[in-house]
């Protein structure tokens, strides 16, 4: 299926020396990170370096003490204004157990204003077609993540942010969700996933979060 | 318009469904008058007197039991950033969260309220009054209480420093409310100014709640 | 005009704070004996209230300040949650005790006027009944400041938290008096000047100021404590990151 039609240009997300803070606690020095079109970026780093962090910065849930993040057209250079590019999938899938698997897709197909026919895009990809009237808490670990990732199909982002995706996937599940990433990349798109395991990936960026290195 | 409906909708299916808060909080109601009626004793007088401000306040407490989870739930699950992310304006996702409240509590409460009026004696002419007054008076309960459950979202459980919060914040529409259905039960003038003042302060919820919960809500996120 | 950030720089606080303090506690001391001294034997007994009036220049003051010190405390906030100055986080956080403090005594002198007045502590006057909401409000500022223990977090919570209250207080007091008609009306100042005896007005401003004294001084030894607490805490955690870098192989 061809995902080009739905990224309307190609853009470059720009993070230029952030610097954040948890709890008083830098967690972040001076990050910068430039992701263009076609990137992905292999994010890792030990318990407590600040993926989650910085994922969650990336994704502008938290507040940054200092540094920009900029949306610019891959082409002109031009600062994209209200672009609005992201889609964050944390640790937490983010669904309800009370609902079921499609009500859940339906629920974040209206919040990211897609067209209803991609909840059956996004349930296929993820391999989810037979569990569609499952209530979502009765799905195993591994199916609740994949239909959490599923939420990348619905967004239909430039930008994915993913943090572990395949902790608690089979190695099948695993290599659908690395060519998703592959044809996302394929048609423009970037990806920054944080991961201690084998998400598997062409030409990828690896970034390496150190602690205390600063000054 | 969708992303807000969504949300609304969202929230009362949970809320309707096995397990969700608004059986409970009706519950609640009933059974916190019961309780203030076996504690009074069996002096029909007094419990039809005190009949309309029982039931005020009572509704005021279920509302108080039931704003914990407003936003919590969606934090522990994840989906509060999903949420907080695809918001255009936060504050406008405020409002539709407190309405999704509103109309899984207030609204119950407010439909459980003539039944526990009968077990109350309560008189023929109050039952307008009190159902009136309730129907302008809880959304303003329900924006004021979705403040204090966005302030504290992060923390593991605040029942109770929610009601701390809100208490002293539930004071104007307790008195308006409360005012408007007893002044109406007995034709006194009184109730059109009380009913006046128990909208506007709702209306002054509606718009300073929402604000202060989207800064919360922010200020929430780690 | 001296830089506002170097005015709120802890160390130099410090620095002007620590000598200020015992001038202070003694203006108090002076202040407070001399509104007690007119208070009791030098201002006239009430025609109708007799001695009993004389609970009112501890309690109206008292009243004063606890309105006058959520107010401040509200500045206080404002200013941390816009400029995020974290001394004034530790203004209002510190404030907030001491207002409550004000509150209770508003309060509890309150009730010992009332008993000889009404022949009841408490009869739900309008005023006191306000007060006494107040002093909630006061409770639910420190409760938030000790729910979270991230100190950032609890500043712009507790901030905001003081806004929603501040603006909410000529509400709830305008509610409270449609509640209950019954009250006095405020009757220190009215249009036409003053229209208590000027001997009575000398002793309520002598109690005010000492206890406006007495608040700075309180504030500024409760502002130092919790910087130095803080100081150890930050020391204790010696190992402190300097925050995580990106490297890219």
């Amino acid at each position: 299926m061809a995902v080009d039609a739905t990224v309307p240009r190609l853009i470059r997300y720009r993070a230029t020396n952030i610097c954040v803070s948890r709890g008083g606690d830098r967690i972040l020095t001076d990050v910068s990170l430039t992701l263009q079109p076609g990137d992905a970026v292999m994010l890792r780093g030990p318990n407590g370096a600040g993926k989650t962090t910085l994922l969650r910065a990336l994704a502008g849930l938290l507040r940054l003490d200092s540094g920009a993040i900029a949306v610019e057209d891959a082409a002109t250079g031009e600062i994209v204004p209200d672009a609005d590019p992201v889609v964050y999938c944390g640790p937490l899938n983010a669904t309800k157990s009370a609902l079921s698997v499609d009500e859940n897709l339906a629920f974040w197909a209206a919040l990211y204003r897609a067209p209803k026919e991609r909840i059956g895009e996004a349930r296929a990809a993820f391999g989810l077609d037979g569990f569609a009237g499952r209530r979502a808490g009765a799905l195993s670990t591994g199916l609740a993540r994949r239909l959490g990732l599923a939420r990348l199909i619905i967004a239909q982002k430039p930008i994915w942010l993913v943090d572990e995706p395949t902790a608690s996937l089979d190695s099948r599940s695993a290599e659908v969700f690395s060519s998703l990433v592959e044809r996302h990349r394929n048609s423009g798109g970037a990806a920054v996933i944080a991961t201690h395991d084998g998400v598997d990936l062409d030409r990828a960026r690896r970034v390496e979060l150190a602690c205390g290195a600063a000054q | 318009m969708r992303a807000l409906s969504a949300i609304i909708l969202r929230d009362l299916k949970l809320a309707f469904r096995a397990g969700g808060g608004s059986m409970q909080a009706v519950s609640f109601f009933a059974i916190v008058i019961v309780l203030f009626a076996l504690a009074i004793g069996p002096d029909i007088p007094l419990i039809s007197k005190i009949a309309s401000p029982l039931l005020w306040a009572c509704a005021l407490l279920s509302t108080l039991i039931s704003l914990d989870q407003i936003y919590r739930a969606d934090r522990e699950d994840g989906s509060l950033d999903v949420i907080v992310a695809t918001s255009e304006e936060l504050v406008v996702t405020c409002v539709a969260k407190a309405a999704a409240h509103w109309l899984s509590t207030g609204l119950p409460l407010i439909l459980a309220t003539p039944a526990l009026a009968i077990l109350l004696n309560l008189e023929a002419g109050a039952y307008g009054p009190l159902i009136l007054s309730l129907l302008i008076g809880t959304p303003g309960l329900s924006l004021i209480g979705a403040f204090a459950a966005a302030l504290t979202v992060s923390l593991p459980r605040a029942s109770l420093l929610i009601s701390i919060i809100v208490s002293p914040l539930f004071v104007p529409i307790l008195i308006f409310g409360s005012g408007a259905a007893t002044a109406g039960a007995g034709g006194d003038p009184q109730f059109m100014s009380n009913l006046m003042l128990l909208g506007a302060s709702t209306l002054f919820a509606a718009i300073f709640a929402p604000l202060a919960s989207a800064a919360a809500l922010r200020s929430n996120l780690d | 005009m001296p830089n506002i950030y170097e005015l709120a720089n802890p160390v130099r606080f410090e620095r002007l704070a620590r000598p200020a303090i015992p001038w202070l506690a003694g203006a108090t001391v002076i202040l407070l004996g001399a509104g007690l001294y007119f208070s009791l034997f030098n201002s006239p007994a009430d025609y109708q209230q007799s001695d009993s009036v004389r609970i009112m220049y501890v309690h109206v003051p008292a009243a004063w300040m606890a309105l006058f010190t959520y107010t401040f405390l509200t500045m206080a906030s404002a200013i941390g949650f816009v400029w995020k100055h974290p001394l004034a986080d530790v203004a209002a956080k510190e404030t907030a005790p001491i207002g409550a403090a004000f509150t209770l005594l508003a309060l509890l002198t309150g009730a010992l006027w009332g008993k000889p007045m009404w022949g009841a502590w408490w009869v739900w006057d309008a005023r006191l009944t306000s007060v006494l909401i107040l002093f909630f409000l006061y409770l639910g500022y420190i409760a938030v400041w000790r729910a979270f223990d991230d100190k950032a977090r609890a500043a712009r919570l507790a901030a905001i938290l003081s806004f929603v209250g501040f603006v909410n207080i000529p509400i709830i007091k305008f509610s409270v008096d449609w509640w209950n008609s019954l009250h006095q009306p405020a009757s220190v100042f009215r249009k036409g000047g003053p229209s208590i005896d000027p001997s009575m007005l000398t002793p309520l401003f002598l109690m005010a100021i000492a206890y406006t004294v007495f608040f700075a001084a309180a504030l500024l030894q409760s502002m130092l404590n919790e910087l130095a607490a803080r100081r150890l805490t930050r020391l204790e955690a010696a190992e402190t990151k300097t925050g995580s870098v990106l490297v890219e192989s």
